[in-house]
């Protein structure tokens, strides 16, 4: 399975609904602190769901580097071209 | 312009503020002027039930555990001044560790200064920069902060679910075949005192050869024949490598240990750095942690522990609250709807004379407000029958009870 980015963004967009409680608009540069306010414990449950997903492991070392949607995706894709 | 280091908790602050302003009493500032008993204080001047301080055995008044740090503060002296590995290994440290081996029955045991440390320095240890940690998600601050300290991979797994960790495991050795995996679990999780299923989470665990660390704070001296905790309640202890636990709690005093029958495990002392880099446990300290546990081993107080647990769920709960305990475990919790109401439950418990827990998000799971309370074996029925009274009565005041 290859993904392009756009894909993958778009993907990730859908798995976001049941954390978008406010009905924000979800783009790439939505960000989950602020836009979303998403507290971590959310934020990893979130990871979680885009995990399972994708079938990939995202370790949660690099949450500390994920505060967009669109640096969510860039990762997801990262890791999917790493194990194919 | 440069930033001031103190602005980034700016929107903590105001949530504070608002939490100070709201009332007279306020949950961060509680001081006990003078402790009576295990089981009361004078705060704020007025005598109080402590109906929340994971006191669950009352160990922190016994006798025999007085006398005894009373004669180590005597003998050793108020503190050792020095690190484990210096000078501040004494008779009485060398005498916990064989104490905590008899208890558990292992071959090796390793005392921390704090229990948090224990979780900090095992975890962050033994799982390196080519291993995993895998953890449950509702694990306690200790258990993140070790993974954070630590450069292992660091992945977390669905509370309590044994099919989710094994899919976890899984995508892991699909990747890694050889690398090491750490899965870190907690006998009973302390906010809603759930057990975790040790048997099937630790064969997930064992079907991809990680080792399994239990954490066991809240279940020493609470579960097991001999006190050890919800391994042993279980009958699987054989499927645990690694016991963390606390002397905070059931044991009465403070200090962490870690226990294990791993053949290299004593390298520890070696290379675990908030073993090496931190004053040891005072000779008082241990002296009364070694009684305790001796005290605990044979102890019927467990039988009256969860019986008072069960009396004040059981009451809650037909009272009509919303309960987030079933009264298996020392804790009971009732679950309020919003943050506020939840401070002014807290606020009115406390001037009818009852210290709980006010328990609020991240600090708890699935985003609840929680009244919490950790009940002790030295709870008299009177007490608790008066708790529940003052629950209703705050309930009724505050329209939580329809």
């Amino acid at each position: 399975m290859t993904l392009d980015t756009t894909e993958i963004l778009d993907q990730i967009c859908g798995l976001m609904a049941p954390f978008n409680k406010k009905g924000v608009s979800i783009s790439a540069d939505t960000t989950f602190a602020s836009d979303l306010e998403l507290d971590s414990l959310s934020v990893m449950d979130m990871l979680a769901a885009i995990e399972d997903h994708f079938d990939v492991t995202v370790p949660l070392n690099i949450l500390p580097d994920l505060e967009t949607v669109g640096q969510v995706s860039e990762a997801i894709k990262r890791i999917l071209d790493e194990e194919n | 312009m440069t930033h001031d280091l103190f602005d980034k908790f700016d929107n903590i602050l105001a949530e504070y503020k608002k939490l100070a302003e709201s009332g007279e009493l306020n949950p961060f500032t509680v001081s006990m002027d003078a402790v009576i008993s295990p089981t009361e204080a004078i705060i704020n001047g007025k005598k109080t039930i402590l109906a929340g301080t994971n006191n669950y055995m009352g160990m922190t008044y016994n006798q025999e555990c007085i006398k005894a740090a009373e004669e180590a503060l005597n003998s050793f002296g108020t503190g050792t001044t020095g690190s484990r590995v210096l000078n501040g290994t004494y008779y009485g440290h060398k005498k916990l560790e064989e104490t905590l081996k008899d208890f558990y029955d292992a071959k090796h045991a390793i005392v921390f200064s704090t229990g948090y440390q224990a979780n900090l320095g095992v975890i962050s240890t033994v799982a390196g920069p080519k291993d995993y940690v895998v953890i449950d998600a509702d694990s306690h601050a200790s258990i993140y902060d070790g993974c954070a300290m630590g450069n292992a991979t660091v992945v977390r797994f669905a509370h309590n679910n044994p099919e989710d960790l094994e899919k976890r495991l899984a995508r892991i050795r699909r990747k890694d075949p050889d690398a090491g995996i750490l899965v870190v679990i907690e006998g009973v999780y302390s906010m809603l005192g759930d057990q975790a299923p040790i048997k099937e989470l630790a064969t997930a665990a064992k079907k991809h050869d990680a080792f399994v660390l239990v954490d066991e704070a809240h279940s020493i001296g609470v579960f097991g024949k001999t006190g050890r905790g919800v391994a042993q309640e279980q009958n699987v202890e054989h499927l645990v490598d690694f016991t963390v636990g606390t002397f905070s709690k059931s044991v009465g005093t403070v200090g962490g240990y870690c226990v294990s029958n791993h053949p290299k495990f004593e390298t520890l002392r070696l290379v675990c750095r908030p073993y090496v880099f931190t004053a040891s446990l005072p000779p008082s300290v241990v002296a009364s942690a070694t009684k305790a546990l001796e005290l605990i081993k044979d102890s019927n107080l467990r039988v009256k522990l969860l019986e008072n647990s069960m009396r004040l769920n059981k009451g809650l709960a037909n009272a009509g609250f919303n309960m987030g305990t079933t009264g298996e475990s020392p804790i009971a919790a009732i679950i309020i709807d919003d943050k506020q109401t939840a401070i002014a439950y807290w606020q009115n418990m406390m001037k009818e004379g009852v210290y709980v827990n006010l328990a609020v998000p991240p600090a708890t799971p699935n985003g609840l407000n929680l009244m919490r309370c950790s009940l002790s074996a030295a709870h008299s029925f009177e007490q608790i029958d008066y708790m529940l009274e003052k629950f209703i009565a705050v309930g009724n005041k505050l329209n939580v009870l329809g």
